[in-house]
């Protein structure tokens, strides 16, 4: 069957179609025809938006009045003086880590529980799922509720039961805020990060297991020789998607910790998100933007080269 | 060859696409000067239509955040109902609040009537998001008698910008039930700091869940609000004049941190004292188990009637009393194409009929001295108590307010909560930061 483009093309006058000038113009006049949709789409929401990010990064930018001028390097030079930067960028690393470390494996052994087809297994499929469907910013402030000293269920129960003698802080000690912090994310994304590897798991042809089980090959041994290697392209896409989510953590501490207790758990793009509308300065929030984003493609470039190179190996 | 055509093209698609987003930018610049300078048209006018503004059957847009919103709506309701002109109310949720209005600020597309929290006004006066209104307010018949708190803190170079729209003090609670049971004069609240925390001793003593009292441990926009009252009536100032120098380090403030670390220390205070970052500190009091604590006024409204609730100025170390004068300033917004409209609404909410039959009726505060007492506020004498201390209490001015004070991530939390809750050897080290924070 002719393609579309064969199709015009034979349509084309006589004089047009002996000439190979003119056939190579107008194929790349479709080509970018059918690419402009996007690449319009993409200048439109990346590009120009970046680009104006880059000039406020590099403006006085006051929220209030808009752009008052050049003023390179100050609000570039003025993120490391920052007496919450840094520690926002440890906080950031050290959630990052562990999240991502916790997430996958959780992630990973929920997928194995529920890639079979047994009965009542979609039950679970669904329960894991379920709070894929709630928003962030709703599950955080649900979570809030659940903490709360005033307010929240948890303790009491805690305590009814026998368990605990006062209230745990759970939010009131930095340790706590972010294992707290660290429960909602797991419980909010981990059926999310399930269902890729699940998906990544069915797509195993049974016959590799199958042969390694003549060879002689032991469930942990299929586990990590064929299992493992095989997922490796599903294990990379949450890897990536989980890392970067995680360096972009906001919604959660926002709502959950408002950063607390004493700066405790406030993360870069929280400090973002202050310069621009707490402090009303989109020039140096846009300078941070552009840093973070920077460090953003960095590792998300390490990552993929090493991960191919992992595949290529 | 043809390469090069088409990247020259392409550069040429790209400046012009460029162009005309700078141009749509430097657009909006040019509306808001023109808006800005075209904004108040009533020059000439004679003092009482300065005075009233017009009822024209305008549609008068206007922004409140959701704190505020019941009063807000109870003016709106009742204005409409009354005039030509139609106010319509756009409620944001109250963290949302200053993100909306200071983007909307930057583009030009603020409403006619723009309420905000009387501590940010300062930054707006200056942005140029307010119209002046001088010739305006001082055309009041009642103008001498408004709350001067809110119109100061909106005043800058000598114009005003602003008026009080709906007020909210800080004052002490109490449970006048647990004050008997304690043993204690339930019509004799505390009039120093050091007899707040003789009571709240005394009612914690009676045990089970009864503490003594309660506070935002983690909210710095809670403690300016309850705290700063008592070190502004034991004498002293918070900060400068100008906002640009902290004081929070001298004795005279940590004599009242002293007292409540004090309490803190010896386990007066409710469970969750120190964790509670805003969102229900105002929740605790009405349960009923707690004895006495500063909360805002109102809250009054919201108490039951399970047991009786007394009202008191909040104290300072030694005696005096005084209160922070918070709530929402309102002005017309620089980007108004009907300010005359838009004053008629502000003019008649500072009106009798406002003031006494809206606010004073729903237990409200009123914006005017000469109606602390009212026939309603004569019927409940804790309103008048809270009318009256507005007089004595203050509206702290800074540039920098909310991003040293209310801002979770300032240094002014640290600086209370390492005192009151560590053991207070930082707090010089912490009122360097409050300062390098005003002057940025």
């Amino acid at each position: 069957m002719a393609s579309p483009v064969l199709q015009e093309h034979d349509a084309l006058p006589a004089h047009q179609t002996t000439s190979s000038r003119v056939w190579w113009r107008t194929r790349t006049f479709q080509g970018a025809m059918y690419a402009a949709p996007a690449a319009l789409f993409v200048l439109l929401f990346f590009v120009l938006p970046l680009l104006l990010v880059g000039q406020m990064s590099a403006s006085e930018w006051p929220l209030l009045q808009g752009g008052q001028g050049i003023n390179l390097p100050d609000n570039y030079a003025g993120i490391a003086d920052d007496r919450l930067f840094w520690p926002a960028v440890g906080f950031t690393l050290k959630y990052t880590v562990i999240v991502v470390v916790v997430l996958l494996v959780l992630s990973m052994a929920m997928a194995l529980l529920v890639q079979g087809r047994r009965r009542g297994i979609g039950l679970l499929r669904t329960a894991y799922f379920l709070p894929v469907s709630l928003g962030l910013a709703s599950a955080s402030l649900l979570f809030w509720g659940f903490y709360s000293p005033q307010i929240g269920p948890i303790d009491p129960v805690l305590q009814w039961l026998g368990l605990t003698d006062e209230p745990i802080r759970w939010i009131g000690t930095p340790n706590m805020a972010l294992f707290s912090s660290i429960v909602l994310v797991v419980w909010k994304f981990a059926g999310f990060f399930m269902l890729i590897l699940m998906v990544g798991l069915q797509s195993i042809p049974n016959e590799v297991y199958e042969a390694a089980k003549v060879d002689g090959a032991s469930k942990v041994q299929s586990f990590f020789r064929i299992t493992l290697p095989l997922l490796r392209p599903s294990i990379a896409l949450c890897l990536i998607i989980s890392v970067t989510g995680s360096l972009l953590a906001f919604d959660q501490f926002f709502i959950l910790t408002n950063g607390g207790p004493d700066n405790s758990t406030t993360t870069v793009v929280m400090m973002i998100y202050r310069e621009a509308f707490r402090r009303f300065d989109l020039g140096s929030a846009a300078a941070l933007s552009v840093v973070v984003l920077l460090v953003l493609l960095l590792i998300n470039i390490a990552q993929f080269r090493y991960l191919r190179r992992g595949a290529d190996d | 060859m043809r390469r090069s055509t088409r990247t020259r093209a392409t550069t040429a698609v790209t400046a012009a696409v460029l162009a005309l987003v700078v141009s749509a930018c430097g657009g909006d610049d040019g509306g808001d000067d023109t808006d800005t300078t075209g904004g108040d048209s009533s020059d000439g006018a004679d003092e009482a239509s300065l005075a009233e503004g017009v009822d024209d059957g305008s549609t008068i847009t206007m922004w409140t955040r959701a704190a505020t919103e019941a009063q807000s709506q109870r003016l709106v309701d009742a204005y409409n109902a009354s005039h030509e002109n139609q106010v319509e109310l756009t409620v944001i949720p109250t963290d949302d609040y200053l993100p909306r209005v200071g983007t909307a600020a930057g583009a030009g597309e603020l409403p006619d009537v723009l309420s905000l929290d009387v501590v940010f006004v300062p930054q707006f006066t200056t942005a140029g998001a307010y119209l002046d209104i001088t010739d305006r307010i001082d055309a009041l018949p009642f103008a001498d008698d408004l709350a001067q708190s809110h119109i100061e803190v909106g005043t800058q170079d000598g114009a005003k910008y602003v008026v009080p729209h709906t007020m909210d003090l800080s004052v002490l609670f109490y449970n006048k039930d647990l004050y008997t049971q304690a043993g204690l004069d339930p019509e004799a609240p505390p009039t120093t700091m050091e007899e707040f925390a003789e009571h709240a001793r005394a009612i914690d003593a009676l045990g089970g869940d009864v503490s003594g009292t309660f506070f935002g441990g983690n909210c710095g926009g809670c403690y300016v609000f309850t705290w700063w009252p008592s070190i502004w009536a034991s004498g002293a100032e918070v900060m400068n004049e100008d906002g640009t120098e902290s004081f929070l380090a001298e004795p005279e403030a940590q004599a009242v941190y002293d007292i409540w670390k004090g309490l803190v220390d010896d386990d007066i205070v409710a469970a969750g004292t120190q964790d509670e970052a805003g969102p229900t500190w105002t929740g605790v009091f009405p349960e009923g188990n707690i004895g006495v604590m500063p909360m805002p006024s109102t809250t009054l409204g919201l108490m039951p009637d399970t047991f009786e609730t007394g009202v008191a100025p909040i104290p300072g170390v030694g005696g005096g009393e005084s209160t922070f004068v918070g709530g929402d300033a309102v002005g017309i917004s620089s980007n108004s194409e009907i300010p005359d409209a838009a004053w008629n609404f502000i003019a008649w909410t500072l009106g009798d009929e406002a003031q006494v039959e809206v606010l004073a009726q729903n237990r409200d505060v009123v914006a005017r001295t000469d109606l602390a007492s009212n026939q309603y506020s004569d019927q409940d004498p804790r309103l008048v108590t809270i009318n009256e201390v507005a007089g004595v209490g203050r509206t702290p001015y800074s540039m920098r307010f909310g991003e040293t004070f209310n801002d979770p991530q300032g240094p002014w939390l640290p600086l209370v909560r390492n005192y009151v809750f560590g053991d207070g050897t930082t707090l010089d080290q912490d009122n360097e930061a409050v300062d390098a924070s005003l002057q940025s």
